[in-house]
């Protein structure tokens, strides 16, 4: 056991005695160290039990990607582990800060789940199996090149003899980690690049995985609260002399001036007695805020003189100005709601001596730093505990506000636990939404329907400018960029124009902006991919040739892109009333594309009757969950595209619920054909990337079908049928 | 004071009788496989079955059920896992962050005990749960596999009763 985690387990059980009585003795909490005892780690990454039980520490967090399978796997190979004895825990924040962060970032966002940890978890893996085998050479005295390893077994063929990883992980637990280590080549794979059922599949079929919103404990009460529904609003006054009569409730207070909170014995209690407080907000600045005074914010930014240059190429303007012919269109992309199916939640237990929290978070040492200034003590005194997400998609990354209030109000009541829920209202009214852009772009064709010349404006938010401004570089946010720069290995601009200007107003609504999950990319490959089609048609050629043409040298966007073509049998017939639209883009590491194949009704109802999709990630660790990962990207995407938008009347979000802010459901739902092409040699993101390509081949399609250009999305709001 | 059947054994619970009966299952019986999502019926984490009927237990209050009604659980719709549906979700590995899936599976449970053979169109309309993270396919491909599995077993159930008669 650490130092932090006797810490940790001391700093509980204090505080635990301070709510309870000492009842909580014998009571399980989830702590790290709870899944091993005190068996000694072989390292950071490893710890084998005398059983042979392997378990594997998880600095990045599952919240339905596949990452703890997948991560496990990695780790598995280099070990040459037992896959079926393998098991997973989280280390905490806190252990992390007291180890000198020997376990790196633990956020878990961009689609780096793997591929930002591939390198550290596999070398670790490998690391492990080398102290292993020394500790066995050691004992039979021999040396280690005669040894050989498979399912945590090490064996020495000449002499039959065998050794399980249990029977010697004590002493290899004391040797020193080797310095020189060698990682397998990705060929050679046996577990790692399998598709692989997940390991935590069977805890999700019988309601026994514990999220969050379901964490219990000895003498626990629960909280509601409504925050003030304007963003930089306040409480003005409330009236709570009914509530506090009201059965179970133990205390109703303000927290930091916007918000009310009810805690009671129960949640529903809490929520119940809430409802009946009638507050009034002073709304401040931002009453008069409307989707239309948004609209026009950003519109004003289309022409603005100023603008951040995102990338640069030769003389647009000349370009344009020659042009045999000019293209041009505005593009608007709504905010959009996270819409986790687990609301935001934490709980907290707070003493003078120790603050702990257990929550739902796609970055634990973010919430810690959230609740570090909130708790109003040490980083050494404070912990969270990361439990089960009931999805993140940014949300749980973008702001720990929950965590914050969930702290404070634990400190209103030192040693009882609190367990903070958002109602599902509070939830959405109070989100970090997909910021809200618009995008001018004006393109030039020479006589042989070459683009010459490409203009594009963006005109919007900008998330660093909202949740993090120091990170902003001189004024600029080198996100809003995201696909369309020139190089780099996140994402690079596809084509090959001779004259290209990409850049952006930054108009920040009050709205509070997010990372949404594959963030910028979303907008901007409907921008320029559903251009690229108006410049195809513009110029009379077909979209596939019209691109393929500028990708000369961006071989594995083409790759990637000929593979949906030829799987979907682009340039074959359809089926009667059947359209096909296309789109590629590059993003998180990864190359994607797509085809849609889409029919419109008289009525103007569309029907997605097929997806073809190929990733290029560079390397596949499970299979299985990749093409997960590719389905559940096409419903996200295609949810924001036929239903996603958050309006704005009187400075409040009009939305509260899945019942006005509705999303796809299984009837919606098309079939995805996913074709990974892994071409090796890079590590690119799954969890996002081919959410880029959803909408623009959706709407390439839908324009193929009717003839209309939809720029103002989502599908719900307009009129499909033919032109 | 409300009387309910919950997984085959009555509980007496000591709530105000407009509690919804998702809250009475996962705060006063401590069942919490059953999700709290929406509170107004319209995402299905909550689904739990009431006589066979796939039923969102936010929006009902405790007040209208009886103790003759028996209410099924996600805990309760097997003892180890072997309801087809589950083990059908077991085998394509439907879940992703699994938060919507004890509702998913009651309400897929409830569907291949009224249509053994579902079409592509009764699984749209009585499948409509929300999932985030878009299982939608794998749901899909989910149940035609329990409902498959299911009609083996049965057929293997006739067989043994032949073989008995």
């Amino acid at each position: 056991m650490t130092i932090a985690q006797k810490l940790s387990r001391r700093g509980f059980l204090a505080g635990a005695a301070v709510a309870t009585g000492g009842l909580s003795i014998g009571f399980h909490i989830p702590t790290a160290e709870a899944a091993v005892g005190d068996t000694p780690e072989i390292n950071a990454w490893v710890v084998v039990k005398p059983d042979n039980t392997i378990v594997v520490r998880v600095a990045r967090v599952e919240m339905g990607q596949g990452t703890l399978t997948g991560l496990s796997q990695l780790v598995a190979e280099e070990l040459d582990a037992d896959w079926s004895k393998i098991t997973t825990e989280y280390p905490t924040p806190g252990q992390n800060v007291a180890r000198k962060r020997i376990w790196g970032d633990f956020q878990t966002a961009g689609s780096r789940g793997i591929r930002g940890s591939e390198d550290y978890v596999r070398k670790g893996g490998a690391a492990a199996r080398m102290m292993l085998m020394q500790a066995a050479a050691n004992q039979w005295k021999m040396p280690v090149s005669e040894l050989t390893t498979s399912k945590s077994v090490i064996s020495h063929k000449a002499s039959g003899r065998t050794l399980r990883y249990g029977q010697v992980a004590a002493a290899a637990a004391k040797l020193e980690a080797p310095k020189d280590v060698k990682i397998k080549d990705p060929k050679d794979w046996t577990i790692a690049g399998k598709p692989l059922p997940r390991l935590d599949t069977k805890a999700k079929l019988d309601g026994s995985q514990i999220y969050s919103i379901d964490f219990k404990m000895p003498g626990m009460l629960n909280a509601a609260i409504k925050e003030t529904p304007v963003p930089g609003g306040k409480v003005k006054s409330f009236d709570a002399a009914k509530a506090e009569k009201m059965r179970g409730v133990k205390k109703v207070l303000v927290i930091d001036g916007n918000a009310v909170v009810v805690v009671a014995d129960t949640w529903y209690r809490a929520k119940t007695a809430l409802d009946a407080i009638n507050i009034v907000w002073d709304d401040g600045a931002n009453a008069s805020v409307s989707t239309a005074s948004i609209k026009a914010m950003l519109t004003e930014g289309l022409d603005a003189k100023q603008a951040f240059v995102g990338n640069k190429k030769g003389d647009v303007e000349t370009a344009i100005a020659g042009a045999t012919k000019k293209v041009e269109a505005v593009y608007r992309y709504p905010y959009q709601s996270h819409m986790t199916m687990e609301p935001m939640n934490a709980t907290a237990q707070w003493t003078p001596e120790k603050c702990m929290v257990w929550t739902s978070t796609q970055n634990a040492e973010a919430a810690l730093a959230t609740a570090v200034p909130a708790s109003g003590l040490p980083i050494e005194k404070c912990d969270v505990i990361r439990m089960n997400l009931g999805g993140g998609f940014g949300r749980r990354s973008s702001s720990h506000d929950y965590v914050r209030q969930t702290v404070l109000v634990a400190k209103e009541l030192p040693g009882t636990p609190v367990k903070l829920i958002w109602s599902r209202e509070q939830d959405v009214t109070h989100g970090t939404y997909h910021p809200t852009t618009m995008c001018k772009l004006t393109g030039a064709l020479d006589d042989k329907g070459n683009v010459v010349g490409l203009h594009m404006r963006i005109s919007g938010q900008s998330i660093l400018a909202g949740l993090r401004p120091e990170a902003l570089v001189e004024g600029r946010d080198p996100g809003t960029f995201q696909g369309l720069n020139a190089q780099g290995p996140e994402g690079q601009f596809g084509y090959d124009i001779p004259n290209l200007l990409v850049d952006h107003a930054m108009r920040n609504p009050p709205f509070r902006p997010g990372f949404w999950r594959g963030v910028n990319n979303n907008q901007n490959a409907i921008y320029l991919e559903c251009f690229m089609d108006e410049m195809a048609h513009a110029a009379g050629q077909d979209p596939l040739e019209f691109r393929r043409k500028m990708m000369k040298n961006y071989p594995k966007h083409l790759a990637v892109l000929n593979t949906v073509a030829e799987k979907s049998g682009w340039g074959k017939p359809t089926a009667p009333g059947v359209f096909r639209g296309i789109s590629q883009h590059m993003g998180y590491g990864s190359y994607v594309a797509a085809v849609a194949e889409v029919s419109v009704s008289a009525k103007g109802e569309v029907k997605i009757h097929r997806i073809v999709a190929a990733t290029d990630c560079g390397h596949v660790v499970n299979p299985q969950q990749v093409a997960a990962q590719i389905e559940g990207s096409f419903a996200y995407g295609l949810s924001a595209l036929l239903y996603g938008e958050m309006t704005v009347k009187n400075g409040r979000m009009e939305q509260e619920n899945f019942d006005t802010y509705e999303v796809m459901k299984m009837a919606d739902m098309p079939p995805v054909e996913s074709y990974p092409v892994p071409s090796g040699g890079f590590w690119g993101g799954v969890g996002e990337p081919t959410i880029f390509v959803a909408a623009p081949a959706v709407l390439n399609a839908i324009f193929a079908a009717t003839g209309k250009r939809l720029r103002d999305v989502p599908l719900k709001n307009l009129d499909l049928r033919k032109a | 004071m409300a009387r309910l059947n919950i997984n085959g054994k009555i509980h007496n619970i000591d709530v105000e009788p407009d509690t919804p009966l998702l809250w009475a299952i996962r705060e006063q019986i401590g069942l919490t496989g059953t999700k709290y999502g929406c509170g107004v019926a319209a995402c299905g984490a909550c689904t739990v079955n009431v006589d066979g009927v796939p039923t969102r237990s936010c929006s009902l209050p405790v007040s209208s059920f009886t103790e003759k009604q028996k209410i099924v659980t996600i805990e309760g719709l097997s003892k180890t896992v072997t309801h087809p549906i589950q083990q059908a979700w077991l085998e394509l590995d439907v879940p992703q962050c699994g938060y919507c899936q004890s509702g998913q599976i009651m309400a897929a449970a409830a569907l291949i005990a009224k249509h053994p053979e579902p079409t592509d169109a009764q699984i749209n309309e009585e499948m409509t749960n929300i999932c985030r993270c878009g299982t939608y396919n794998r749901i899909r491909a989910g149940v035609k596999l329990a409902a498959k599995n299911a009609k083996g077993t049965k057929g293997a159930d006739k067989t043994n009763k032949a073989q008995r008669a």
